[in-house]
């Protein structure tokens, strides 16, 4: 076992695979007794230089279950870095008040740059288009958790594989657990080829489609993202494919029986409610595995696990 | 030698002979010979058997650690650093592109940290045969097309 206390967490590939197993274990004991008052003692910050909700109220909700005390603000207008301080200024301060820095903002390589400043431990929760790792940790949490495994799996993932970054960290990740992928998206919004060249040095196979029909009966995830009609510069094109990435109750007749639908959320239509009521359906509990990964990574990196 | 002292020979320095023409003052603002307060030869579109034109820089007392001179690598791969004490050549090699670059080279994502705080920047080269940087912060990677130095 590594000894995670006082690391940062920015980018997925900053964890081996040994580390990532490594929370995801101390996630699950987590996720059987959510309160306990570990971190009694510790300051938790909570700088969002842009508004993210979802992801705010998780990393407080897992601060706070665990006793933490939370400190921070969730809208840049009201800080000092509105009038004008530097990233750096405020970094120091706040290291100052905390045992633990969790950062949001939207300029790419400001979490890297902050974890280089700062006194304590940063985790990243979003810098940008760039990383948002405690996502990719629960999205394979949710997968061991669902497949009893992260080994050997058929990933399937649709939709904006072009511009989504959980789509990228998520197959980095899953480089490490032998996967095979299978890439369904509007020709326009195909993977990189960076990220399919990750897949090939990894020396495994990925396969296209743009039809989601076509892999309903070889997934055992089907990873969902949202494809958005400002991607598109002609609109025609956008209402010919927009159904090609749609989910709904009556396409998934004929799915693996152990298969199970992740989404990062939030969704518009891509998943139709009907497929709510489904077995299949997973995209609720994975935000709720969320609060879990992260109270295991604070407790990991302050120490306490 | 001889044949290639057009411009004139100097006493103690270094020589960096076949850079690109069109990079030579590329090169003197990476080295900030601009600011250098003793003789700086300098000669472009010379004819060469390397280049089709090329440019050579004579500093005069003037020596260079690798560190200083391989930046120049990246707009001058080719270029051959000579250098001189009593006329004579004591050591001659070629430039090498370096594993870590910082500060000089401009990060060409506008959303990166380094371009929006007063952060120096870092890349990782990534490859050398066909240059590709990957930015230390923001993890994109700059190319010989997107490369612009900083001021
Ligand atoms: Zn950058």
């Amino acid at each position: 076992m590594s000894n995670l206390k006082g690391r940062n967490l920015i980018s997925i590939t900053d964890f081996n695979k040994e580390e990532y197993l490594q929370i995801l274990d101390i996630a699950e004991g987590f996720e059987k007794n959510p309160k306990q008052p570990i971190l009694n003692d510790k300051v938790v910050a909570t700088l969002f230089f842009e508004p993210s909700t979802r992801t705010r109220l998780s990393f407080e909700s897992a601060a706070n279950q665990l006793g933490a005390r939370v400190i921070g603000f969730s809208n840049p207008a009201a800080t000092s870095a509105s009038k004008g301080e530097s990233l750096h200024d405020t970094i120091t301060m706040v290291s100052s008040y905390s045992d633990l820095i969790v950062m949001r903002n939207p300029i790419e390589g400001s979490s890297r740059y902050a974890s280089e400043v700062a006194s304590v431990p940063v985790i990243n929760a979003g810098d940008g288009a760039n990383q948002h790792p405690t996502q990719c940790m629960l999205d394979l949490y949710s997968i061991r958790k669902t497949q009893g495994t992260l080994d050997n799996l058929q990933i399937a993932l649709v939709g904006d594989l072009k511009y989504g970054r959980t789509v990228h960290s998520l197959v980095q990740a899953m480089c490490n657990f032998n996967a095979t992928f299978h890439l369904v998206s509007p020709t326009e919004l195909k993977l990189p080829s960076s990220v399919k060249m990750s897949i090939k040095e990894a020396g495994l196979k990925y396969y296209q489609y743009t039809d989601i029909k076509d892999i309903i009966g070889v997934a055992d995830i089907i990873y969902m993202t949202r494809v958005q009609r400002e991607r598109f510069p002609d609109l025609m094109e956008y209402e010919r494919v927009k159904d090609s990435c749609i989910l709904t109750a009556d396409i998934l007749k004929g799915c693996k029986e152990n298969m199970r639908i992740l989404h990062p959320l939030p969704r518009v239509n891509e998943i139709t409610t009907d497929v709510d009521a489904t077995p299949y359906a997973y995209y609720f509990q994975q935000a709720q595995n969320g609060v879990y990964v992260r109270q295991a990574l604070m407790s990991a990196i302050l120490g306490v696990r | 030698m001889k044949k290639e002292l057009v411009v004139s020979a100097i006493e103690n320095g270094t020589v960096i002979d076949h850079i690109p023409s069109n990079a030579v003052y590329q090169v003197i603002r990476l080295l900030g010979l601009e600011k250098y307060e003793d003789e700086v030869l300098i000669g472009t579109n010379l004819k060469s058997e390397k280049l089709l034109r090329k440019g050579i820089i004579k500093i005069k007392n003037k020596y260079f650690t690798n560190q200083e001179i391989n930046k120049i690598a990246l707009v001058a791969p080719a270029a051959t650093l000579i250098k001189i004490e009593n006329y004579e050549v004591i050591d001659k090699r070629e430039v090498e592109i370096p594993d870590h670059i910082e500060n000089f080279v401009k990060c060409m994502n506008p959303k990166c940290v380094t371009n929006n705080e007063v952060v120096p920047t870092r890349f990782n080269v990534v490859d050398k045969s066909d240059l590709k940087l990957r930015c230390h912060y923001c993890e994109k990677i700059t190319t010989k097309e997107t490369m612009r130095f900083t001021e």
